[in-house]
């Protein structure tokens, strides 16, 4: 729906952009005060927004937005909106979330607002119905709750392979039934992960990579599930491995992939079998070869994409700086399992000199002070494993998820380029017919014509699928954003959490040997 | 009589800074709150910076530099008695070399000034515990352990370290790293200090050794005590060493005692020490574990701050409430790390040399029944023989004089020793755990407020 046509918005390249977000704003608002949404704006929430379509092209991009309306912010009074504005978004909201809601289409429902109620670009947005459509957007994933749990060893010797329960539960009409479980393993994932990216990644979708491959650690697992490592290495996986597919059911277009839903209702899966490329190694050659090409081309885009440039270099010094938080974690998880085996030594050592000690009260508070570090031990045990599997793990985590975003960027870049390719492709056809027309062979010239007529209307699609994937792109950073930002907040939420408990724990400990102490004489 | 205060009685970990983690530093007279010693000792650890030794080229202050650093008695319980009082109030680094201004104030008539100080370097301090040592008539009373020297080699090498890895951290971290190595110069500093004055108290304070006349030497003479302790040391130069060679022979070869006190004593004292080592080792690992964590969450709070100050989406402020928390949580790990140090790793330590001295004295007392049984041996060949009866008599009496006095000395050594010792665990295990819950709840209240921090947002 090109209504949008007549509103161009600030930097998006004015083509026909599927109304998406529809803007609760756009609802309530036209008529409600002025005053509060100087800038009516749609609010692009990716989300299952859907048919509340306005012809509110870009807001998608929020972004663009925010920065702009910052003044607007001030206005931005959470409660005006959810009086008048959301009213009516709950409702539509939930008849839509079941299938259609793919982003994609949102240009079929569009037209429910007549475009004449907005009189102004939809460039700046509300920041704060971004967070009344985040509630909603809350709402939603939790329709779909998937748990990985019960890893186990099946088999023997080295074709022996972990199974995992992978439960989901669901209110979602999709799904055959509201809770269902299967069983599935590793390269089950994987396969999932493939058949995802080969579809998705194309339209420029952030697809959440699962945790890599590793043969040390499968191997140590298949000999033998026993000792510590080979636990924490199963812990670790399985724990990758659901936030994975809670990753990927609460995207919204991943969910309605078939592919996802076969993978969590259906009992016996097909083996994946082409899933070397998806090691980590493989799939870090895979982004990389994209990037080879991108650099390769010699045809600069033109600047209307700051906001992808920037963006891009954005992403790259975060993973970086990602990288070297994850190194300095992984150096603290180790100087704390370091501590813990000093203070069991040590706990040791003292238990000994206090059988030593020949007056009774010191040896007694000197026994009771090596089980006092014994309990430390236990502490900074404890403490190693939240550091690791919610700190180190968050951040490895979004390590990939970035290069997965990386990898999203290169999609539009391949995108422009077949664009680039064709639109050059034309320009030599149409040359050839001039100079068909200049040799006078009529015969040729009809071909050429054809020729010409199908270049065109690829030109034209790619074109189309550009700025296509471009949206999506944008849609997809923004959506990742907010979803990191949650993400981060609750996980370290979690870890300081658990840091907290550790501490409370230390005081009772000291607090209960201080008698001991006391009782020296 | 002697209350001894293992490992020193204050001196939590320098670079007192931030909020509200104040503790048990120094403390003399009533006056003196914990928090005004602690302050006082931060605006000189600017001045003592460079002092310490090696800078890399970068750092401002010259390695020549050199300030005084007033240091305040951390003993107080040593020194009660008004009739000798001595302390070490200031102390003055210059590359490796430590010397320390030796204070007295004194009411008795054998010294010439009722107040005097004079400066005093490590070797001095050595050279009195030999001569003590060495001393006959000393035989049988436990001398206390020699302070151990001045050792700055492990925030020294981590000073290179950081120089050299300076251009891969952000000017932020440095400093706080750089902040980190210096307190633990001044912790180092101040340990030694403390060591040092508790050594010459523990003189002070024993009836018979604060007597010495060597001690009074050092304690008044205003010259350079160098060129004694060149003599002194061509004189007992390995006497000492093969002292205590022997005497491990001695006594582990069993010489029959006769006294069960003291064949308790050697087996106790023989099995503790070897335990009190062990614990030490231990001890010292654990904290300089603790160190590396501090130092890691500084590293973290660092990149934590990079990564916000980039940051453009929601996510930034909760970035930058995580990388101020480490912040502070690594200040308060490093209270931990030091207090467990004084209290716990230094008590150890000494009692370890204390023991050591302990022992020292069972060998003399062995040595001594050793020659008692072979002048009865020679008394009985004299006898035999009948010739030289009465220069062997005498020998023998003599011998056993010296037993009877060094068994009867050293018993009362030993007991107090014991009650001294209970008293300084004792005070130190409380002083410990006190500070391990003052620590964690201060980390409760950190924890707590970045979480609510984080929740309402």
């Amino acid at each position: 729906m090109a209504a949008s046509s007549d509103r161009n918005p600030p930097p998006f390249p004015a083509t026909e952009e599927p109304g998406a977000g529809p803007s609760d704003m756009a609802d309530g608002d036209s008529d409600e005060g002025e005053d509060i949404f100087s800038n009516p704006v749609a609010v692009s929430r990716g989300v299952s927004q859907p048919d509340r379509v306005n012809e509110e092209p870009p807001d998608l991009f929020s972004e663009e937005e925010e920065a702009s309306s910052t003044p607007a912010k001030s206005n931005g009074v959470h409660s005006d909106e959810d009086n008048d504005l959301f009213a009516e978004a709950h409702v539509e909201l939930s008849t839509d979330k079941p299938g259609s809601s793919d982003r994609k289409e949102l240009s079929s429902s569009s037209g429910l607002r007549p475009a004449s109620s907005f009189t102004q670009s939809p460039a700046a947005m509300q920041p704060t119905s971004l967070e009344q459509l985040e509630e909603d957007e809350a709402k939603d994933s939790f329709d779909v709750d998937v748990a990985v749990t019960n890893p186990e060893k099946v088999g023997d010797g080295m074709n022996a392979y972990v199974a995992y329960k992978v439960s989901t539960r669901t209110s979602l009409p999709m799904f055959r039934s509201k809770a269902f479980t299967v069983r599935r393993r590793y390269s089950d994932f994987l396969g999932l992960y493939e058949k995802l990216s080969v579809k998705q990644s194309l339209l420029g979708c952030i697809i959440p990579p699962p945790p890599e491959k590793s043969v040390v650690g499968m191997t140590k697992v298949k000999v033998g599930m026993d000792d510590p490592s080979s636990v924490e290495f199963v812990e670790r996986r399985r724990a990758a491995l659901e936030r994975y597919l809670q990753r990927v059911v609460s995207h919204p277009s991943l969910l309605q992939d078939p592919d996802v839903r076969e993978f969590l209702e259906r009992e016996e899966l097909p083996r994946a079998v082409s899933t070397q490329a998806l090691s980590g190694a493989g799939f870090l050659k895979m982004i990389n070869k994209a990037s080879d090409a991108v650099n390769k081309m010699t045809i600069k885009m033109n600047e209307s994409d700051t906001w992808f440039e920037d963006k891009f270099q954005e992403v790259e010094n975060e993973e970086q700086q990602l990288r070297k938080l994850h190194a300095l974690v992984d150096s603290l998880v180790n100087h704390r399992k370091e501590l813990c085996g000093n203070t069991a030594v040590f706990a040791k050592s003292m238990a000994m000199l206090g059988n030593s000690e020949d007056n009774t009260a010191l040896s007694r508070a000197l026994s009771q002070l090596a089980e006092v570090e014994d309990k430390m031990e236990q502490l900074h045990q404890e403490q190693a494993a939240s550091d690791f599997f919610i700190f180190e793990e968050l951040l490895a985590d979004y390590i990939r998820l970035l290069g997965a975003m990386r990898g999203c960027f290169d999609q539009r870049m391949r995108a422009w380029q077949r664009w680039q390719e064709a639109q050059s492709t034309l320009q030599k056809k149409r040359e050839a017919e001039a100079k068909l027309l200049w040799a006078n062979k009529p015969d040729k010239l009809q071909q050429a014509k054809d020729e010409i007529t199908e270049w065109e209307a690829r030109v034209t699609q790619y074109e189309r699928d550009f700025d296509r994937v471009g949206m999506t792109v944008r849609k997809e950073v923004l959506r990742f954003e907010k979803e990191k930002a949650k993400d981060f907040k609750s996980q370290i939420i979690k870890y300081l959490e658990a840091m907290l408990q550790s501490q409370q724990r230390l005081i009772k400990f000291w607090e209960a040997f201080l008698p001991e102490a006391k009782a020296i004489a | 009589m002697f209350h001894e205060v293992g490992g020193g009685g204050g001196g939590g970990g320098g670079g007192g800074g931030g909020g509200g983690v104040t503790d048990l530093t120094v403390r003399q007279g009533a006056n003196q709150s914990a928090e005004e010693g602690a302050s006082w000792l931060y605006t000189f650890i600017i001045g003592v910076v460079g002092l310490f030794v090696d800078l890399p080229p970068t750092m401002t202050s010259s390695i020549d530099e050199s300030s005084k650093e007033k240091m305040r008695s951390v003993s107080v319980d040593l020194n009660h008695d008004a009739s000798l009082l001595i302390d070490i109030p200031d102390a003055l680094c210059e590359r490796d070399k430590v010397k320390f201004t030796v204070h007295t104030k004194t009411t008795l008539s054998s010294f010439q000034k009722p107040e005097f100080s004079v400066p005093r370097q490590h070797e001095d301090f050595i050279w009195l515990h030999d001569t003590l040592v060495e001393t006959e008539d000393y035989a049988g009373l436990i001398i206390p352990p020699a302070p151990p020297k001045p050792d700055f080699e492990s925030p020294r090498e981590k000073m290179h370290k950081l120089g050299e890895g300076e251009a891969t951290m952000t000017k932020d971290e440095y400093t706080k790293m750089k902040q980190e190595l210096e307190a633990e110069y001044l912790a180092v500093f101040k340990k030694t200090v403390q060591v040092h004055e508790v050594f010459l108290q523990r003189l002070s304070s024993h009836p018979t050794l604060s007597k010495d006349r060597n001690f009074q030497i050092f304690l008044e003479y205003d010259q350079d005590l160098s060129v004694r302790r060149k003599n002194a040391k061509e004189m007992f130069g390995g006497f000492f060493k093969n002292m205590v060679k022997s005497a491990d022979e001695v006594l582990i070869s069993g010489i029959k005692e006769v006294d069960d006190f003291f064949e308790q004593e050697k087996t106790f004292l023989l099995d503790y020490y070897s335990k009190i080592k062990d614990s030490t080792a231990k001890a010292e690992k654990m904290t300089r574990a603790h160190k590396n964590i501090a130092d890691d969450y500084i590293h973290v709070s660092a990149t934590l701050n990079s990564l916000s100050a980039d940051d453009s989406t929601a996510n930034k402020k909760h970035l930058e409430k995580l990388a101020d928390l480490f912040e502070k949580l690594r200040k308060v790990e490093g209270r931990v790390a030091s207090d467990q140090e004084l209290k716990l790793t230094e008590l150890l330590r000494y009692y370890m040399r204390d023991i050591q001295a302990a022992k020292d004295l069972l060998y003399r007392r062995a040595r001594a029944l050793a020659d008692y049984e072979n002048s009865n041996k020679a008394l009985d060949k004299a006898r035999l023989k009948s010739k030289d009866i009465p220069q062997a008599e005498e020998h023998q009496q003599h011998c056993l004089q010296k037993f009877d006095k060094l068994s009867e000395s050293g018993k009362k050594e030993l007991t107090s020793f014991k009650g001294r010792r209970v008293v300084a665990f004792r005070k130190n295990l409380i002083e410990m755990a006190e500070l391990e819950i003052k620590h964690a709840k201060n980390n409760v209240t950190l924890l707590q407020g970045c979480i609510d921090q984080l929740k309402n947002n």
